[in-house]
């Protein structure tokens, strides 16, 4: 076990460092600089500017510098908003998505789980149909339909919650709502049909014949396995999330990191678009790890793999 | 040596001719029993009209209407749905419907456009994988693997913002990114089909890896090829509105679905229909597409479970 976590996590490494020389590699090869924008800059000006944020240095240079500061969480200065570092806006703006961002998937666990654990368990009943077409539903509408649909009825026209800004509990429910629905139905469908692919097995079928309760089958003997697709899909349901995140955060306008990485990217803003990128690509590959341990510890065949 | 084998396969097939007829006739009942099963399975059945309703009115719609998309009227403004405007007008005064259909054909051609690059990079991936096996394929796979945990959406942005936001960069770099599923599905195909005799005989008959591939395999895994890519397309489209919502997709005066769900919700206070007919376009869309690639999946493959 230990030796998978090892391996896992020097992979994780590994994909973390491509993927910051990926994101270098594309944000160098972008014509033009961050600060050659609308107002006119004389050339000697931009090239000062330029120096002063390593932009003369040779191409390999600048990488290794970066990436040697980005090791000790120094993203380096934003191109765009002077006098702010990567590393203050990311500080400041991260625990608001990341409450948004936890709250939306404990949403879509709490609902999606136990949906299609009853699903599973009532097929070809009304609680099996009714559930799992919402779930479609909601699979067919994205988070930029959802959000601005539920922001209309919810807050404009029965005027129960408010739609923008980000000042207290009330303010979460919506832009929750909008991200953890979406994968809520998700993993309804995935524990749907892990649950029956279970409770299609011999081994329960062994167990109904010797007068287990259907309940201890269900709770006991297939919840573990029937799990298990729901896990494998955390780390694309995260990833998922957070680039929802850019949407919901536009649309509620909450001053989260998605709104920061849209921005960055709109203005050409090079080190907050990499330092942004690795932050949720760490993210991303921590859940992954996480959700590859879960696999191995619901399904102890793996162990001996 | 080798042509006594050329004989006795020649030999063989020779034998085999009168079958023809009947093998053809399998052939055909293949796809005539996929489509019969399509045809019980209403919800699938009903989708595909919707959606080939939706086409139509995106493609041909425009022709019918007295309006075009660009002609503004700035003294009207925003109206709501009346009878010269049946879904109303937006800010510009611009005649929504014709703005709803043309903004589909955008989303409709990234879809097509996007799932053909998906499909051409995943298809000759998988098939090269699989039936190369061994170690070049647990390395192609460990790579898919790899990339399946990154974040795509991020990357589509990048390659946006580095590239500049040309409608056919959207293509590539959208089918970049989708290829994944396809690649995992063609190389299972394959490796299923690989053990096959019609395969050895090929083999035996010298004919160049290529051929084997593109000529034999690829053909073979036709099925679950066509599920995933009727599932692909709505996965694109969502992909390409996302980026159009944020504004970098679709530039105008170009506009697609997600462009126009954007400018609807800016807007949605005062003028609702501006959000309301876009989104429901764009969800219907996605709901046809969905319900008919599940069809497809139990006509064509009976076998494979639903989720």
């Amino acid at each position: 076990m230990l030796k998978f976590i090892a391996k896992r996590f020097a992979q994780g490494v590994l994909v973390l460092l491509a993927i910051y020389a990926l994101t270098f590699f594309l944000v160098a090869m972008t014509p033009g600089s961050p600060f050659s924008g609308e107002r006119a800059i004389r050339p000697e000006i931009l090239a000062q500017i330029e120096a002063h944020y390593g932009y003369d240095r040779p191409f390999f240079e600048r990488f290794w510098t970066s990436l040697s500061n980005a090791v000790r969480g120094e993203f380096g200065p934003s191109a765009v908003y002077a006098n702010r570092s990567v590393t203050e806006i990311i500080s400041e703006s991260f625990p608001v998505s990341l409450k948004l961002g936890s709250l939306s998937l404990l949403l879509a666990l709490l609902i999606g789980i136990p949906t299609g654990v009853i699903a599973a368990v009532k097929r070809n009943t009304l609680l099996d149909y009714v559930p799992m077409s919402t779930a479609m539903v909601g699979i067919c509408l994205p988070t930029f339909v959802m959000g601005p649909l539920l922001a209309l009825v919810f807050g404009l026209m029965l005027n129960l919650l408010p739609v923008s800004g980000w000042y207290g509990p009330r303010y979460m429910v919506l832009p929750a709502a909008t991200l953890g629905l979406y994968y809520a139905a998700y993993f309804a469908r995935l524990t749907r049909g892990g649950m029956l692919e279970m409770l299609n097995q011999d081994f329960v079928r062994t167990a109904r014949a010797k007068g287990v309760p259907e309940s201890t089958i269900v709770w006991k003997h297939c919840l573990k396995g029937g799990l298990i697709p729901a896990i494998t899909f955390l780390g694309p349901a995260l990833a998922g999330i957070i680039s929802g995140s850019f949407v919901v955060e536009t649309i509620f306008q909450i001053p989260g990191l998605g709104q920061w990485f849209v921005r960055g990217a709109l203005n050409r803003d090079d080190f907050l678009i990499l330092g942004l990128t690795v932050l949720f690509a760490a993210l991303i590959v921590v859940m992954n790890l996480l959700a590859d341990i879960a696999h191995v510890l619901l399904n102890p065949r793996l162990k001996y793999e | 040596m080798t042509r006594s084998a050329e004989a006795v396969l020649g030999a063989e097939e020779d034998v085999r001719r009168p079958l023809e007829p009947i093998e053809v006739e399998e052939g055909a009942s293949l796809w005539g029993d996929a489509w019969h099963r399509l045809k019980r399975n209403r919800l699938a059945l009903f989708s595909l009209f919707t959606f080939i309703a939706i086409v139509l009115f995106c493609v041909v719609g425009p022709y019918f209407s007295s309006w075009d998309g660009e002609q503004q009227d700035l003294i009207r403004g925003a109206s709501a749905p009346s009878a010269d405007h049946w879904f109303g007008t937006d800010t510009l005064g611009r005649d929504l419907m014709v703005r709803t259909m043309e903004g589909g054909r955008i989303s409709l051609l990234v879809g097509l456009v996007a799932t053909i690059v998906a499909l051409l990079i995943g298809v000759v991936y998988g098939a090269t994988a699989g039936y190369v096996g061994g170690r070049v394929d647990a390395a192609m796979m460990r790579f898919v693997d790899i990339l399946y945990a990154l974040p795509f959406t991020i990357f589509v942005i990048l390659l946006m913002v580095a590239f500049g936001r040309s409608l056919w960069l959207m293509f590539v770099a959208i089918g970049c990114v989708e290829w994944l599923s396809m690649a995992r599905i063609v190389r299972s195909g394959v490796i299923a089909l690989r053990r096959q005799e019609f395969i050895e005989a090929a083999v035996s008959l010298g004919y160049s890896h290529r051929r084997i591939i593109f000529r034999h395999l690829i053909p073979n895994v036709i099925g679950p090829v066509i599920v995933i890519a009727t599932l692909t397309v709505p996965a694109v489209m969502l992909l390409e509105a996302f980026l159009s919502f944020l504004g970098l997709g679709v530039q105008p005066p170009n506009a697609s679905w997600g462009v126009l769900i954007n400018e609807g919700q800016q807007n949605m206070e005062i003028f609702p229909w501006l959000l309301i007919f876009p989104a429901f376009f764009f969800a219907l869309t996605l709901f046809s597409l969905n319900f008919l690639g599940d069809g497809l999946r139990d006509a064509l493959d009976p076998k494979s479970a639903r989720d």
